[in-house]
């Protein structure tokens, strides 16, 4: 492990860094609170000559991904980002992108969604793509940002599906923290050129995403399931090489803290469940077993993992920072109690949406929550 | 001179046992278009006649890389395609002379749907050819109203005719500055296949839109699709012109029509031979609709006669 240089970064800029030690080729942006920054910082390595890559300043979020997809289907390793309505504005694309196997990674920088009008974190946005086949990430630090693009481009080219990348507004996009940055060639062992098995050649004419029969169509659609379901491994060894090569480790499919004896597991997402492990830590001084279970992936849903980290008889405490419409409470809960039900019938499941549209959330006011959770 | 349909390569692009209509102008466009580009060269298409005329997965029917892409992207898809492929060059990762990026859309994936995007590309000054196979009307789904479609028609949404103009699109494309845009249409394959050699040549934005009289839309006999593109140029329904670096130039035989050497043939034969006007012209209201007709195709004549001449 070669360390080349600590620095003072935000969450938006460590993206950005992460997208140059990425080599990328084409990176299509539009500027949305609070994801911009990253976008002003790519374009200006690429009109500082920094970053060898082409910045296409397009119109919109749709055209924004309909560029990267694109750009993909030519063979070009592709990164863009957006937050909130512009996630959502692209919503058809990213089906295009998955369905059509080109391996882009985006990052979005969770906002709530409109209406009303909202700045402020919240996971509405990215929960609310979840049925649209890409493999989603979230991050609960600036370095974790960091060091997931990079595992994201090597899971997305090795099979094929596009890459989220989440992790909260202005928390983390905006607040500097210390971020470790790799030698380059530390990251280009990790991270080799992207030589796609296709791409749009003249010298091989051939349709794409073209009309299909019913049997090919679900054919292809299964394929996309089926894979999605085997990135888990690949997100693993992604992990650990990344570890191997540069010593840093932010879990893999999940991440775990205190969770040993823990009689009661904590499970959230995003900086909050950075949050959390102070809140975790209040709680055992109050003589409460308490751990924490944070997903990194979210898609696919890690369920086996989190089965065998579940303690026996544990209570699960979900807290989201989404609303499951529909439902009482949010979509976390909901993803784990499909994955246990008839597979550990020794665990209970309590849930609480909170934080909503930036909601503070103080390691205090979430262990209380958790203590009340507690006598529910 | 514009090059003889003697003259035109033998080269084909579009292959034979494709799923397109008999008498589709769009199909005979492309043949027209394939020979001026050759093989070098990535097609773009939204969700449209030419891609349900392709053929079926895994077949194609047209020999080049073609991809079909979300309905409101041509503009941005074909940004992302020529970007890409210029920095791999750049980088070393492509060999060779670069192909040709261009888009084969409809009037519904330029006029409408496609506008945004492909106004933002135009205004980036992309090096692309985006091509608008016009054929007025949504055609793909079964002919509903698109912003080409002509004053006084017929389509399933507009059941009663249309009430409003068309929108003059190549001119709305040269407003954005770019190197170069052109009309054509499939009765002088020789002035398409000269333009689009022209365009091939130009580095940046080039716009060239084809008028498409689809016999199913228009509702006339599908043996006549030529000569119902002849009739709407002689009639200045349909006006061949061609700009470089924003210098408007008309080709024969619209430029006599523009400089008063010969008249346009009234517009009432025109109108009357297809289905999506005449089926509405039965009432005593015929003649008032037909001048309005007329006074459409009127004013766009003048207006095009008037702007040519500014030159800044």
């Amino acid at each position: 492990m070669r360390t080349a240089q600590v620095i003072m970064e935000t969450g938006a800029h460590a993206a950005a860094l992460a997208v140059k030690c990425a080599r990328v080729d084409v990176i299509p942006g539009y500027p949305i609170t609070p994801q911009t920054s990253i976008m002003e910082a790519l374009s200006a390595m690429v009109e500082k000559g920094e970053l060898d890559a082409r910045f296409i300043p397009v119109e919109g979020e749709h055209s924004a991904l309909a560029a990267a997809v694109a750009a993909s289907a030519a063979g070009a390793r592709v990164f863009t980002a957006t937050s909130s309505n512009g996630l959502l504005y692209m919503h058809e694309v990213l089906h295009m992108a998955s369905g059509g196997r080109l391996p882009v990674v985006m990052c979005n920088v969770n906002r709530g969604i409109f209406a009303p009008w909202t700045l402020w974190a919240d996971h509405q946005d990215s929960f609310a793509q979840r049925d649209t086949g890409w493999i989603q990430f979230h991050c609960s630090s600036n370095q974790e940002v960091f060091n997931t693009v990079l595992q994201a481009f090597r899971v997305a080219e090795q099979i094929n599906i596009p890459v989220m990348v989440n992790f909260d507004g202005f928390v983390i996009s905006h607040c500097f923290m210390p971020l470790n940055v790799p030698a380059q060639e530390d990251i280009d062992r990790f991270l080799p050129l992207h030589e796609p098995e296709w791409r749009l050649d003249p010298a091989h004419p051939s349709s794409f995403s073209n009309v299909t029969n019913a049997a090919e169509y679900a054919s292809f659609r299964q394929m996309l399931s089926q894979d999605i379901m085997a990135s888990i491994p690949l997100v693993k060894e992604a992990a650990q090489s990344y570890k191997d090569i540069t010593g840093m480790w932010d879990g893999d499919t999940i991440d775990t803290y205190r969770m040993e004896d823990a009689e009661v597991v904590v499970l959230a997402v995003n900086s909050m469940a950075a949050e959390l492990r102070l809140s975790v830590d209040i709680l055992r001084e109050q003589g409460i077993r308490a751990g924490l279970l944070r997903p990194r992936l979210i898609l696919p849903f890690p369920a086996q993992d989190i089965i065998d980290a579940l303690p026996q008889n544990a209570q699960v405490m979900v807290l989201d920072r989404n609303y499951n419409f529909g439902h009482h409470g949010g979509i976390l809960a909901s993803e784990l109690k499909s994955v246990l039900f008839g597979r550990r019938h020794d665990i209970t499941v309590k849930n609480r949406v909170m934080g909503i549209g930036g909601v503070d959330l103080t390691r205090r006011f979430m262990a209380d929550e958790i203590r009340a959770m507690l006598d529910e | 001179m514009t090059t003889s349909i003697k003259k035109l390569p033998d080269t084909e692009q579009v292959l034979s046992g494709n799923g397109a209509c008999g008498g589709c102008p769009a199909t005979m466009a492309l043949r027209m278009v394939g020979k001026a580009l050759g093989t070098n060269a990535i097609m773009l298409l939204t969700p449209a006649c030419s891609v349900a005329s392709m053929g079926m997965t895994p077949k194609l029917g047209y020999n080049w890389p073609c991809i079909n892409i979300c309905f409101a992207t041509a503009g941005a898809s074909a940004s992302g395609i020529t970007h890409a492929i210029e920095i791999m060059k750049e980088k070393g990762r492509l060999q060779g002379e670069l192909p040709t990026v261009f888009s084969w859309v409809g009037d519904g994936g330029t006029y409408d749907i496609g506008f945004q995007a492909l106004s933002a590309a135009a205004e980036r000054n992309e090096n692309i050819i985006h091509f608008c196979y016009n054929n007025e009307a949504y055609s793909n789904t079964g002919v509903q109203r698109s912003g080409a479609t002509p004053r006084g028609s017929f389509t399933t949404t507009t059941p009663t005719g249309k009430v409003q103009p068309k929108k003059n699109m190549p001119m709305l494309m040269l407003e954005h500055n770019i190197p170069y845009v052109a009309t054509a249409t499939v009765a002088y394959p020789g002035d398409l296949y000269d333009k689009v050699v022209k365009a091939k040549n130009i580095s940046g934005m080039k716009y060239i839109e084809i008028l498409a009289p689809c016999y199913l839309g228009w509702q006339f006999d599908m043996a006549d699709t030529v000569q119902m593109s002849r009739m709407a140029v002689r009639s200045g329904a349909w006006l061949l012109w061609e700009a470089e670096n924003g210098k408007i130039s008309f080709n024969s035989p619209s430029s006599h029509i523009i400089n008063g050497k010969r008249d346009a043939d009234p517009v009432n034969e025109y109108v009357m031979k297809q289905g999506r006007f005449n089926r509405l012209l039965n009432g005593a209201d015929a003649a008032r609709r037909i001048a309005e007709i007329q006074g459409d195709v009127d004013r766009e004549i003048a207006f095009m006669r008037e702007r040519a001449k500014i030159m800044i």
